[in-house]
């Protein structure tokens, strides 16, 4: 049992010494509240809304950025995609499953929702100034060399604007393992169970432990999609213009 | 469909006829949407003030000591990565309930924006600018504050209204333990099933985040009245 939440102040450092306690305890790995089961619905419900958010975001990125149409709104669309808190949109997404889909209300498809719609905007404009910052001399010579709009797209601009779109996709990976902490606020599972179970049973122990599972799993994911980002990214050697995959 | 789930259908079935804002609502809380107004406020102002105090001096000696972009970088990628509503939890033993143990995670989350963008614009400017000014005799504070900080200014206003913008987004968290400006409404909205404190929240909140990058933009247009606000582009972090 945690030593109950302070008030102001504090200073207690064995609070995190508890939190690493409970984090080692056998116990605590095994069942349906052990921490086995809570990676995976954490990593589930991220994996599910970061899938589907790219789904949605890079093909639409692709066209914008290779038609360069409505550059303005995708600006415009990501500036206000900034500002509105995660929290809100759980909580909508909620609230709306509730009044409209009530059997679905209290699993997963809210949160999925959410956090899909919450990792669209990032992914969205990495992948459309990507295309567009490819150098318009170079898409111009390839299509002299008589390549058609589908074949710049893939070998030439795509390529080229691989280390943005991951570097979308890693911020978008993060956000949603991020905001997937906060599903447990609307009974959608996860490791923020943890911290909103912790926190009602005043239970520091188990508080600090959730805490720390987020934070690693999301340094797990930023390393993750680092590595990914290497791997797929072109090599561009030292003669000009002359691209390996 | 669960018993939970049961119960709280029920609960909502009558509400049916609930309109999606109600105004009287509204005018009965003037008073605490104000007060979680200044809250909100404060809270993004003591977030991004402290962030740039720490994220300036660290990208002006990175600027002159390459060596140290790269650790710096790694540092504050870090703090960036590690979500802040999970950093609240882990000071929670630490700190309590304070306003420090939301405003530590808000700043170390700003960090990294505020530093990449503090050394984006030091950097762009170009060196046969600085050679001109050191050779009018500019002694290195000179040079740092007559020609390197307001060429560089466009791009570091830009860095502070990404912090800003995202800062505002984000202090609805604090609301998890009764510190959180406008999250406050947020969460009641979601605990009562209420939509109006909820609607209220997200607009407001989002409204100050349009209002603090307007202010922003102005102040910088202001400051560099040579520069094309418009022209310029933050560093993706």
């Amino acid at each position: 049992m945690g030593a109950g939440i302070r008030r102001e102040g504090g200073g207690d450092v064995n609070g995190l010494l508890e939190g690493l306690r409970w984090l080692v305890d056998p116990a605590n790995w095994s069942g349906i509240d052990g921490i086995p089961t809570r990676v995976w619905e954490h990593v589930q419900l991220s994996v599910i809304a970061l899938a589907f958010a790219t789904l949605i975001a890079v093909p639409v990125g692709l066209w914008i950025g290779h038609t360069r149409r409505g550059r303005f709104w995708t600006v415009q669309f990501a500036n206000v995609g900034r500002s509105i808190p995660s929290l809100a949109v759980l909580s909508i997404m909620f609230l709306i499953a509730v009044k409209e889909f009530p059997t679905l209300a209290f699993g997963f498809l809210p949160t999925i929702v959410a956090l899909t719609l919450l990792g669209i905007p990032v992914i969205l404009i990495n992948t459309y100034v990507g295309i567009q910052q490819v150098d318009p001399d170079s898409v111009e010579a390839a299509k002299g060399m008589g390549m058609s709009g589908r074949q710049v797209l893939w070998t030439l601009e795509v390529p080229l604007a691989m280390p943005l779109i991951m570097t979308g996709l890693r911020l978008a990976a993060v956000q949603i393992v991020a905001t997937a902490g906060l599903a447990a606020l609307i009974a959608g599972g996860g490791l923020g169970r943890y911290i909103v179970d912790g926190f009602a049973l005043r239970e520091n122990d188990r508080i600090v432990a959730g805490a720390i599972l987020v934070a690693v799993l999301s340094l797990i994911t930023d390393a993750v999609f680092t590595l990914l980002s290497r791997v797929t990214s072109p090599k561009l050697s030292s003669e000009p213009g002359k691209v390996r995959a | 469909m669960n018993d939970f789930a049961a119960a709280m259908w029920g609960s909502l079935a009558q509400q049916d006829t609930e309109p999606l804002i109600r105004w009287i609502w509204i005018s009965d809380h003037v008073d605490e949407i104000v007060s979680r107004g200044l809250q909100h406020v404060y809270l993004t102002v003591v977030t991004v003030v402290i962030g740039f105090l720490i994220a300036f001096p660290a990208a002006v000696y990175a600027s002159r000591h390459r060596w140290a972009v790269s650790p710096i970088t790694s540092i504050s990628g870090v703090l960036y990565t590690i979500p802040a509503f999970a950093f609240i939890f882990l000071l929670l033993p630490i700190t309590g309930l304070s306003l420090t143990t939301v405003v530590i995670p808000l700043i170390a989350y700003s960090l990294l924006i505020l530093f990449r963008n503090t050394l984006a614009g030091l950097d762009s400017v170009e060196a046969e600018v600085k050679e001109a000014a050191v050779g009018m005799g500019l002694s290195k504070r000179q040079l740092l504050w007559r020609v390197e900080v307001p060429l560089a200014m466009p791009v570091i206003i830009a860095g502070l209204r990404i912090a800003t913008v995202s800062s505002i987004a984000l202090i609805t968290i604090a609301a998890l333990i009764g510190r959180g400006g406008f999250g406050q409404f947020i969460l009641d909205g979601l605990n009562t099933f209420f939509w109006t404190p909820l609607i209220v929240g997200v607009v407001l909140s989002v409204a100050l985040a349009f209002a603090a990058d307007l202010l922003l933009l102005g102040l910088q247009r202001l400051a560099t009245p040579w520069a094309q606000a418009s022209g310029v582009r933050a560093v993706a972090t």
